[in-house]
């Protein structure tokens, strides 16, 4: 109990970031900085193999991951949360954009190798199954990664023992387990455990925790918590889930159709969406609260592909709000006033004021 | 230790005071397996559902809700499952019948609709023509008949442009609107009874919300009977009436939505409560339930969720709990609910 | 240090330790009386290939003009002679070795070469998977028979020719099976995993690909003996494998087919012992895949 009550108080500590000695730009550098990622895949051709009609995964989207922080990346399928994972793990080649991690570019000439930007950022996928080969055991498969990097075969297979005491799973009852023989819940925890055996600093969590079930979730959710604070690592929380992403981010990220909907600090956000998206997003949740049921879908149909979109905003055949300005003109994503929290609707301050104001009409608005 | 205002009562009573209920699950077992390896899915289930009511049975991957929805209409592999005890759905024994009623049941009485709407299309023929054929079958009306039932369904499950969507084939529909189409398939018959089994758990937020409210409101409109299967509580509170939530099983609580999700009584269900994650709880720890379900190979003795329970003492894990009144029909089946009162 | 409580609280149950997956796969396959039988019989001729100038009664080459065609069960020649007086039962066991020896190396050469193109095809994807299998394509349209024939028809007459338009003759079917099975295996996270360790193709390739590609190829192969004990055979029968006096099962059924309205029975011979080793590496190669097809 006293352990627990100490880790209480370390956590609500600051966290300790500043000590890393890879760290290059200081604190105020962010450790991820993107700017107009792009990606695009060709779904149908002509006969000469020209580009007939193509899918906007990820079109073209800027944000920063600050040194020690957690931000949400939130939105539906679709949306290009997932596809921006692996264009930042260079599992996709990016059609165009710039990564610049800690200050210097990836992949370009002089800037951070491949294999070196590897090492500091790391993944875990959602299958929590797929993504462990099925012949290999649990041992081999987390001291893959340092083997891959130099790492002597004894001193990973020590790495490797000792995260797995990391992350809550005996050494000498699971090493030596096949895939197989495990929960959904622990073999997550050795995908943990595998991505943190490269000492990353960034962790990407695509829908870590959206296959588990509810309480085993909460565990690895305080696992997350606890290796951030041990390791002082910075994450990138993809999910679907606005409950779980606003309780784990300091900063959240909606998504819509392959570009950045909304950004902002947790709480504001969530508080004063500034975007009807957001906001649907956030009233499409169920509710919890007995008695207070749900009473109208805040959108009509399913979000739809991001295939040769029409020009002017994405969401607006979809929004309650759409004017003209919305069909003609793309909105840019544009700072509110408060500073941090940025929106790409051309009417962010109606919405924001509709949520604020305590009385209904909001509903009769968006409806 | 136990307060007075709780009685045991037998386990035959029925939940809610309904002379002729549309199900009547008494003591059900389904065992899966090998000679090898025994799967104990379901440990003894009595669960009643009166008609026109909407039951949810919430639980996690592994606690016997699918099995146990799946057992109604015995779509469980025969050669490979044991089922013991009775089922009863609209006066008749499920476990009793014959394969031709069997067939006749399915789809009249109690339809189901499934989290993956693909399954229950064909993917060679056109969504309205796979509708049309099962009306046509089960009611022995002309093809015209079955497609006009067809553009109807369509029409009452909200797809817009109906009469074109009857002619896409089931890849061309998108997420939620197959899950409509699957609903309209389900409904074809008219079924008293619909069993769904996470028909919104691989749904987009938005869309889900969607299908909800629809399946409320026809609900309603046609006065069926309902069970949802989910492991999502918010879900549960949307759609149900009534929660009935099942580990390792067996029930260990049933009642009312309001009371079960306001008050929940067995340490389990308050587990679940407590580990969800919110904004209010930023930078703390959940209290989340520790530990993992148990190996329903080898269940263990008494209550199956003792080792992982915050209260529970010798006798917890020696003798099997069984279900308690609250009042107002709010049951639980644990041996320290004298605790777990708010 | 544990940092979870959660799991310090009440450690995590470990599941019961299992075998490793391909001790469990031979389990499996012992259990399976009809491979057992299969894979019994095949150990046997194996086993009389190895031991053929202990066993056999005569050497398969003395004729004798006196003893020839004798009928099954004459003395001295237990399954008869044939048309220059040789002795049957020890030609037959000395065929064995021949035999086999021509029905499965070409396989095992097709094995390795077809496996490593179908698995760099399919893992490198893309324009180099296309190429790859357009030529592998050509190879296939051909109808096995066929191939090999033109093939050791145009090198010549010989034990090698023949061995090598064999193997000519399974590289494109083995390599197609292995591509399939590696582009399915190439887009499962764990390969996404590996490669997002940083790791470079050729260690994947080594460590997460071939494990479990490797398996199902294996299979496929096995399947392909019985094909290759029968196309062999065929290949000595008319002229085109191993030459007389070789004791070899195919040679000996074509050396033998004037004599089929005298001695009918040990005419057929070699014949049976073709058809039972290429249907027990059959039903073999079905245990296996059985044995094999577990999820996981």
């Amino acid at each position: 109990m006293s352990h627990q009550a100490r880790k209480e108080d370390s956590r609500n500590a600051a966290p300790l970031v500043t000590s890393d000695p890879r760290d290059r730009g200081g604190r105020a550098q962010p450790l991820l900085r993107v700017k107009g990622l792009r990606k695009h895949f060709v779904i149908k051709r002509d006969l000469l193999g020209r580009p007939l009609s193509r899918v906007h995964a990820v079109d073209g989207i800027d944000f920063e991951v600050r040194k020690g922080e957690t931000l949400g990346i939130v939105g539906e399928s679709g949306c290009g949360k997932s596809t921006t994972a692996r264009l930042l793990m260079h599992l996709l080649q990016p059609d165009g954009g710039e990564v610049i991690f800690d200050g210097d570019p990836v992949g370009t000439r002089g800037g951070l190798s491949l294999r070196e930007m590897r090492r500091q950022m790391q993944m875990v996928f959602q299958n929590s199954y797929a993504s462990l080969n099925p012949r290999m055991t649990i041992e081999e498969s987390i001291a893959f990664g340092p083997q891959v990097h130099g790492v002597g075969r004894r001193e990973s297979r020590q790495r490797a023992r000792r995260l797995l005491d990391q992350v809550g799973l005996l050494p000498e009852r699971f090493a030596q387990r096949y895939p197989h023989e495990l929960s959904g819940g622990q073999r997550q925890r050795v995908n943990i455990a595998r991505a943190l055996a490269l000492e990353p600093r960034l962790l990407i969590l695509d829908e870590a925790v959206s296959a588990l079930d509810k309480s085993v979730e909460a565990q690895v959710l305080n696992l997350l918590g606890d290796l951030k604070q041990e390791y002082g690592l910075t994450y990138l929380f993809i999910s679907h889930d606005l409950n779980v992403v606003r309780y784990i981010s300091d900063r959240v990220m909606v998504m819509y159709l392959g570009k950045v909907a909304e950004v902002g600090d947790s709480e504001a956000l969530y508080r004063a969406p500034a975007h009807p998206y957001t906001r649907a997003l956030m009233s499409a949740m169920p509710s919890l609260e007995p008695g207070r049921r749900t009473q109208t879908a805040p959108l009509a149909g399913d979000p739809p592909n991001p295939i040769d979109l029409p020009p002017g905003c994405r969401f607006c055949p979809r929004c309650p709000l759409a004017v003209d300005l919305c069909r003609g003109t793309e909105p840019e994503l544009a700072a509110l006033p408060g500073g941090g929290h940025l929106s790409a609707c051309h009417r962010a301050d109606e919405v924001q004021a509709a949520v604020s104001n305590p009385q209904p009409s909001v509903e009769e608005s968006v409806r | 230790m136990k307060s007075d205002v709780m009685t045991r009562t037998a386990v035959q009573t029925p939940l809610t005071a309904s002379a002729d209920p549309m199900v009547e699950i008494r003591d059900l077992h389904v065992h899966f397996g090998t000679p090898r390896r025994q799967v104990q899915a379901v440990n003894g289930v009595d669960l009643t559902l009166a008609r026109g009511e909407v039951l949810t049975i919430l639980g996690e991957s592994g606690s016997g809700k699918s099995v146990t929805l799946r057992s109604l209409m015995r779509l469980l592999p025969e050669r490979k499952t044991r089922l013991t005890g009775s089922v009863r759905v609209d006066g008749q024994d499920v476990l009793a019948m014959s394969r031709r009623e069997l067939s006749r049941f399915r789809g009249r009485t109690a339809a189901m609709i499934f989290q993956e709407p693909m399954l229950a299309f064909d993917p060679v023929f056109t969504v309205g023509d796979q509708i049309a054929e099962t009306v046509c079958r089960h009611e022995g009306v002309s093809r015209r008949e079955g497609l006009a039932r067809a553009l109807e369904l369509f029409d009452r499950v909200r797809i817009p442009s109906a009469k074109r969507r009857l002619a896409n084939y089931p890849y061309e529909l998108s997420g939620g609107m197959s899950q409509r189409a699957m609903i309209a398939l389900a409904l074809s018959c008219r079924p008293k009874l619909l069993l769904a089994d996470e028909p919104t758990t691989a749904l987009d937020a938005t869309v889900q919300i969607q299908i909800l409210l629809l399946l409320r409101e026809l609900q309603r409109e046609l006065g069926m009977s309902v069970i949802f299967v989910t492991h999502d509580m918010g879900v549960a509170n949307e759609i149900s009436d009534r929660i009935a939530v099942m580990y390792a099983g067996r029930l260990v609580e049933t009642g009312a939505v309001d009371s079960v999700i306001a008050q929940p009584r067995h340490p389990y269900t308050l587990g679940l409560m407590h580990s969800r994650a919110s904004g209010e709880l930023r930078g703390q720890r959940l209290s989340a339930i520790p530990g993992a379900p148990p190996d329903m190979s080898a269940p263990p003795p008494g209550c199956a969720f003792a080792p992982r329970c915050p209260h529970a003492d010798a006798t917890c894990t020696q003798a099997l709990p069984g279900m308690s009144e609250l009042g107002d029909g709010h049951r639980a089946a644990c041996w320290r609910l004298g605790e777990t009162a708010s | 240090m544990s940092l979870t409580l959660d799991t310090a609280v009440s450690p995590m149950a470990a599941p019961p330790a299992e075998p490793g997956y391909w001790r469990s796969v031979f389990a499996r396959l012992r259990r399976d009386p009809v491979a057992m039988v299969a894979g019994l019989i095949l150990l046997a001729i194996v086993l009389m290939a190895i031991f053929a100038p202990w066993l056999a009664p005569q050497s398969p080459y003395s004729t004798s003009m006196l003893h020839r065609l004798q009928p099954i069960g004459s003395p001295g020649f237990p399954l008869g002679s044939d048309e220059l007086g040789r002795d049957v039962l020890s030609r037959l066991i000395h065929g064995a070795r021949l035999s086999l020896l021509i029905g499965v190396m070409p396989v095992i050469n097709a094995f390795v070469i077809g496996s490593a193109i179908g698995i760099v095809a399919g893992f490198v994807g893309g324009r180099t998977n296309t190429v790859i299998m357009r030529v592998i394509d050509v190879f296939y349209a051909f109808p096995a028979v066929l191939l090999a024939i033109a093939l050791a028809g145009a090198l010549g007459a010989g034990l090698v020719n023949s061995l090598f338009s064999l193997t000519v003759v399974f590289i494109p079917p083995i390599a197609r099976v292995a591509e399939s099975v590696t582009t399915q295996v190439r887009s499962v996270d764990y390969i996404e995993a590996a490669r997002a360790s940083g790791a470079r193709s050729l260690t994947i390739i080594r460590r997460h690909v071939l494990g479990n590609v490797l398996g199902p190829i294996f299979v496929y192969a096995t399947s392909l003996i019985s094909v290759s004990m029968i196309l062999a055979s065929g290949l000595s029968f008319l002229g085109l494998g191993a030459r007389p006096p070789m004791p070899e099962w195919g040679l000996m059924l074509n050396t033998m087919r004037d004599a089929i309205y005298v001695n009918p029975w040990v005419t057929v011979l070699p014949g049976m012992m073709i058809f039972t080793v290429s249907i027990c590496f059959n039903m073999l190669s079905d245990g296996l895949r059985s044995a094999m097809d577990v999820k996981l």
